[in-house]
């Protein structure tokens, strides 16, 4: 842990030697953010619910979603970059070095600029919180810290997976971007929305739904089931298959031997 | 006109090359379009009322929009551009007898072009066979079909004028991936990107329709669906023209001013 915070700061270090780019890169992802953020807000100046949730609730849900993916990219962004390590020769000296692999590739790359799109999701939040007509007693709020480590642990997962697949092809997969980058996109909206189908997948193949649907009906007050709260949890159990995969991958690896 | 018919077939056929690339954004476009489809529907079940489009019109704009979403992305730029700008190359294609402007800009629209071409053909006819309520409706009149495919190819022009923009500023900043960043993301909203112009509150609409953010996408997919018509849609017509022309004019006076200025460092 001490190793990864020297890594940590050493990145950081590195990234404010270029201030005017780091600034404007983070204003970047921060614009990104919001213009899905605006979007949702120009949907609800015309309709006033979806799907039974009121804007607020909405946001609840937005912002956790933001929240969970940006904190995972923050530390799993060497995931993304694994294709370049894997092709460039770089994963054979993590191979001889006496620390786990994952340690390794986690810490070869941290990427501050994704910071943009945390502060947007913790703005959503700020907002969205005393708005919702959510009463917030202490259980309330675990659930809420729940649902975004456990959020994040799942999209840790699926940029495990991402990685894992470059073991076989060398070059990184882009429809894997369906499941990052467009359940982070999509979960603007509470997933339930988006019909049974969808609502299925994201519940027993990527457990996306378990720590943003079920959770929130739980906050707003729509059912009092504690399995509903607790959804969160069970997501954790998708990575063991993330974990398995990408060993199983390291077993098979072989140098591309540039 | 026959260097810039060559600059253009060369650059297709190099960026037709990237078959997987294709294969994989159309799993993209299609997960993305279903997505966008559903949560409409489900806006739209809330209060049909409240929608400025017909469900039919929107279903149609979002099919439209992910055929062909690389011939307007604001997020796609041709890296080689850069990478001259920044590595100092700049020096060899300044001394070739074309203008470099219209030569960036051939080679930008045939990247475009070459990109489309690959994906639009499976989205649009699985697009065209889907259950009723998710499927793509053609326009009702040859005219209507001509004239959006006359309002695309400006819309691309446009969104090229202004990545010409970009491209020139990188003259000045040596990096500009911040800008690239504001630019692809500003952009992408006020382009209609994520949720169609009309959708948009009535004074930012107006605004937004006026500048060249409208004249792209909005304009050939509001043509398709049958949003436009009559008057509103020749002004929409003539507004492209405006800014098609105005950005060539501007893009080529910032471009002449920092080629003259140009310091390729030694080395």
């Amino acid at each position: 842990m001490k190793l990864y915070f020297k890594y940590f700061s050493m990145h950081l270090r590195s990234q404010m030697q270029y201030k005017s780019q780091f600034f404007l890169s983070t204003l970047g992802q921060f614009l990104v953010a919001f213009g899905t953020f605006l979007g949702l807000q120009f949907l609800f100046d015309r309709f006033d619910n979806v799907g039974g949730f009121s804007y607020e609730e909405v946001l609840i849900g937005f912002a956790v979603m933001m929240m969970a993916f940006s904190t995972s990219e923050l530390i799993g962004r060497g995931f993304d970059r694994f294709p370049l390590l894997l092709g460039n020769g770089g994963f054979d000296r993590v191979l001889v070095r006496p620390r786990n692999e994952i340690f390794q590739v986690l810490a070869s790359q941290v990427e501050f600029t994704r910071l943009g799109r945390y502060v947007q999701a913790v703005a959503v939040l700020i907002f969205a919180l005393p708005r919702s007509g959510i009463d917030w007693t202490w259980d309330k709020i675990a659930v809420l810290c729940l649902m975004i480590l456990c959020g994040a642990l799942v999209f840790f997962g699926l940029f495990m997976v991402y990685a894992a697949f470059t073991f076989f092809t060398v070059q990184g997969l882009e429809f894997m971007n369906i499941l990052t980058d467009g359940t982070r996109e999509h979960g603007r909206l509470p997933f339930g929305v988006y019909g049974d189908g969808i609502l299925k997948f994201l519940t027993y193949v990527v457990p996306l739904a378990l720590i943003q649907y079920y959770p929130l009906l739980y906050l707003v007050g729509r059912t009092d089931e504690v399995r509903f709260a607790l959804a969160p949890l069970a997501s954790l159990v998708f990575l063991l298959p993330c974990w398995a995969f990408f060993r199983f991958g390291l077993r098979h690896y072989k140098s591309t031997g540039s | 006109m026959r260097a810039y018919a060559a600059i253009f077939r060369v650059q297709f056929n190099n960026s037709i090359q990237y078959r997987a690339a294709a294969l994989a954004g159309l799993s993209t476009q299609f997960a993305w379009g279903f997505m966008y489809i559903l949560a409409f529907q489900a806006f739209y079940a809330v209060n049909p009322a409240a929608f400025p489009m017909t469900l039919e019109q929107t279903v149609s704009y979002i099919w439209i929009q992910q055929a062909f979403l690389a011939l307007f992305a604001m997020w796609a730029y041709d890296y080689d551009i850069f990478d001259a700008i920044q590595s100092g190359h700049i020096s060899y294609e300044m001394v070739r007898p074309v203008n470099l402007y219209n030569r960036w800009y051939t080679q930008t629209i045939a990247n475009r072009i070459a990109r489309v071409a690959l994906r639009c053909a499976p989205i649009l006819l699985v697009a065209l066979v889907l259950p009723a309520s998710m499927r793509l409706v053609l326009p009702s009149s040859a005219v209507q079909m001509g004239l959006f495919l006359l309002s695309m190819l400006m819309a691309a022009c446009v969104a090229v004028g202004i990545v010409m923009l970009v491209y020139v500023s990188a003259f000045s900043s040596i990096n500009a991936g911040g800008t690239r960043m504001i630019m692809a993301s500003g952009g992408e909203f006020l382009t209609g990107g994520i949720i169609p112009i009309p959708f948009f509150p009535a004074g930012l609409r107006t605004v937004v329709e006026l500048s060249p953010f409208g004249a792209m996408q909005n304009t050939p997919l509001l043509i398709f669906s049958g949003y436009l018509q009559g008057d509103a849609l020749v002004r929409a017509l003539a507004i492209q023209v405006f800014w098609l022309a105005a950005l060539a004019v501007v893009g080529q006076f910032f471009m002449r001013r920092a080629l003259r200025r140009v310091t390729v460092q030694g080395g």
